[in-house]
């Protein structure tokens, strides 16, 4: 796999002995070594170019401690750095599970889930009922608004099955805004907290599909908007989240498989673009397989460290 | 149509451009160095140095660029689709096997995700849809005993292709991988010369964890050949230019979309204009 940013530096730095202030070209050799780290996370190369122009600024003249080496100095600023990008501070710990989501608002409120297709968006709406219900007493309903996907509709039905969440009956034939509206109609006679809507998979690029997520959102007024998108996507990720937070409006981002063997720099790419946290990681497929974001720990698996 | 010296800042430009379509570091600064070195100082239009890195592009991809092809020799000629989760595996058996019956032949489906709720009730949607049969087990069914009931009746029934679907799955999660090493293992009971091809199914929007991906899969499952699926986003699947220098692994086709008829011959050269954004006639 790639090199991870500090194999990476101390090369760049054996060179150097000396130690005192860091100059300007010290920064620019570690910059290009960090620049490279950064692509092969699959950080997007415009967030890449903000994010050195913005580190190399602060390293400039910095003084290197007595106890370390420069190439770990870097590193430190570069990680620090990264993680306030992520929004953390670097002694942030996981938020307990009722701060993740934001659900003010006279019950039902809507939860309203989005994202390209397979990017986990049902496996998500079916992990975060169970730990609305679980851990927060929530009363949940799951309705998918998938129909167009073969078996989409079944597939959250099985999971609330699994893990004992109600799910809206499915009646086929029925268009998504209209099984959005019966789902908020049937949660408030039935006394439920909280609707989480699983739509359909669509690519950002297709007016249609937009068009259709864009009249559910009218519809539900959700208070959560939460884009699912996968872990190990690449460059197209800051494509993706711009495009769905322009068109949709977007309160969070929820990373799927984590899990995964990915450095995980589209929670970068995502988060820099739309300034949107990220909230949660899905890490298995498994219906207990989520946590909250903890910036700390994706700086370093950014970092390779 | 402008032209401009081919000068420092101008590769620059075209190795963020390669970055940018998913190609990698490496690859991305290798070809624009070998660019360098042919066409350094001299003057260019855009337009023109997009076509010398399409051209480059295209040699890379053009050996590779193969359609999947069904050997009447077996009966059945035996497909495996793995990858990792929601890649569009189960989506491309259906595209496929639309193909496969238009060209006359009898196609059935095992339905081996016998993990993922609905699965079976997926692949069964298109077996309706392209009229094959299908064959299941119930949900949290062993997925290799399923593997071998498919053979069987796919022998007894005297069918030209199998197709075996199997659960999504990310290549670092040893115990998963292993499970699909014993499904192998299992087709390979029953004809040994199977599965004639193991595919690997990626999605375009994968960044560089696709290379390990192919190789990691490679090693469990002796992949023959790549599918890419989501070229109908904006994503534009660059990691395949890294795959192909690396592991040579036939590709033969890549999904545009969520309809049956949305699977297209992967073609090295609209492949490659597309990375490098030029214009391409439309194939369809
Ligand atoms: N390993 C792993 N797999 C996951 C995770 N989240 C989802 N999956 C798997 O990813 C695949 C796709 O998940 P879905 O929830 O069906 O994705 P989706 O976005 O609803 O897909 P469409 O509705 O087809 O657009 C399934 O195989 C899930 O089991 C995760 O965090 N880790
Ligand atoms: N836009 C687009 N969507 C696709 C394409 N191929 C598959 N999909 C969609 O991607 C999603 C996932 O596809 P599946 O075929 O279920 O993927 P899978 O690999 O079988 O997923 P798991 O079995 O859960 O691992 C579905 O919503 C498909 O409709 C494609 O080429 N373009
Ligand atoms: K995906
Ligand atoms: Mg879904
Ligand atoms: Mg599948």
């Amino acid at each position: 796999m790639f090199e991870s940013l500090s194999d990476r530096l101390s090369g760049v730095f054996d060179k150097l002995k000396k130690r005192g202030a860091l100059s300007e070209s010290d920064v620019s050799a570690a910059m290009r070594e960090v620049r490279v780290a950064l692509l092969e996370a699959d950080v997007a190369l415009p967030v890449v170019k903000d994010f050195i122009k913005q580190v190399s600024g602060k390293a400039v003249g910095h003084n290197v401690l007595k106890s370390v080496t420069p190439g770990q100095q870097v590193i430190k600023i570069v990680h620090d750095e990264l993680i306030a990008m992520l929004g953390g501070s670097a002694d942030q710990e996981p938020p307990a599970s009722s701060e993740t989501l934001s659900l003010i608002g006279v019950p039902p409120v809507a939860v309203l889930m989005v994202g390209l297709q397979g990017s986990g968006k049902t496996t998500s709406t079916a992990k975060i009922a169970k730990r609305l219900t679980e851990k927060d007493r929530k009363r949940v309903l799951m309705a998918s608004l998938d129909t167009r996907r073969p078996a989409a509709q079944e597939q959250l039905q099985v999971l609330g099955e699994q893990i004992g969440v109600k799910t809206l009956p499915i009646i086929k034939g029925q268009m998504a805004t209209d099984i959005a509206k019966r789902a908020m109609d049937a949660a408030r006679l039935q006394g439920f907290d909280v609707v989480m809507l699983d739509t359909a998979g669509r690519m950002h690029v297709d007016a249609a599909l937009m068009a259709e997520v864009i009249a559910v959102r009218d519809r539900v007024q959700p208070v959560e908007t939460l884009l699912v998108a996968d872990a190990l996507t690449g460059q197209d990720a800051v494509t993706v989240a711009k495009a769905f937070d322009d068109q949709v409006g977007i309160t969070g981002v929820v990373l799927s498989r984590m899990d995964g063997d990915g450095r995980g720099g589209a929670a970068l790419s995502m988060r820099a673009v739309t300034g949107k946290p990220i909230r949660l990681i899905g890490t298995g497929e498994k219906p207990d397989a989520i946590e909250p974001f903890h910036a700390t720990r994706i700086a370093g698996r950014i970092l390779g460290m | 149509f402008t032209k401009r010296r081919l000068d420092d800042a101008a590769l620059e430009e075209l190795e963020d451009l390669l970055i940018t379509s998913d190609l990698g570091v490496s690859v991305a600064s290798k070809l624009t160095q070998s660019l360098a070195r042919e066409r350094f100082g001299k003057e260019i239009s855009a337009e023109d140095v997009r076509g010398v890195l399409a051209g480059y592009l295209t040699e890379i991809l053009a050996p590779v660029a193969k359609p999947l092809t069904i050997d009447p020799a077996h009966r059945p000629h035996v497909i495996l689709m793995a990858g990792v989760n929601g890649a569009g595996k189960t989506t491309t058996i259906g595209k496929l096997a639309q193909q496969f019956r238009e060209q006359g032949k009898s196609v059935m489906l095992a339905a081996g995700d016998t993990f993922r709720a609905a699965a079976v009730e997926q692949l069964q949607v298109w077996g309706e849809r392209t009229g094959c049969p299908v064959v299941t087990t119930r949900l949290g069914g062993d997925a290799a005993g399923l593997a071998f009931e498919a053979m069987t009746r796919a022998k007894a029934e005297n069918v030209d292709v199998l197709m075996i679907d199997t659960a999504g799955r990310l290549q670092n999660r040893t115990e998963l991988m292993e499970e699909l090493a014993k499904i192998v293992r299992v087709i390979r009971k029953q004809d040994e010369t199977a599965p004639h091809d193991a595919l690997i199914v990626l999605d375009a929007s994968t960044g560089q964890n696709a290379i390990n991906q192919v190789k990691v899969f490679s090693e469990v499952a002796q992949l023959t050949g790549i599918v890419m699926t989501k070229l109908d986003g904006s994503a534009k699947g660059g990691v395949l230019v890294a795959a192909a220098e690396q592991f040579g692994l036939p590709i033969h086709a890549v999904g545009v979309g969520e309809g049956v008829e949305d699977l297209r011959p992967f073609d090295a050269e609209i492949f490659a204009r597309t990375l490098v954004g030029l214009e391409v006639e439309d194939a369809a």
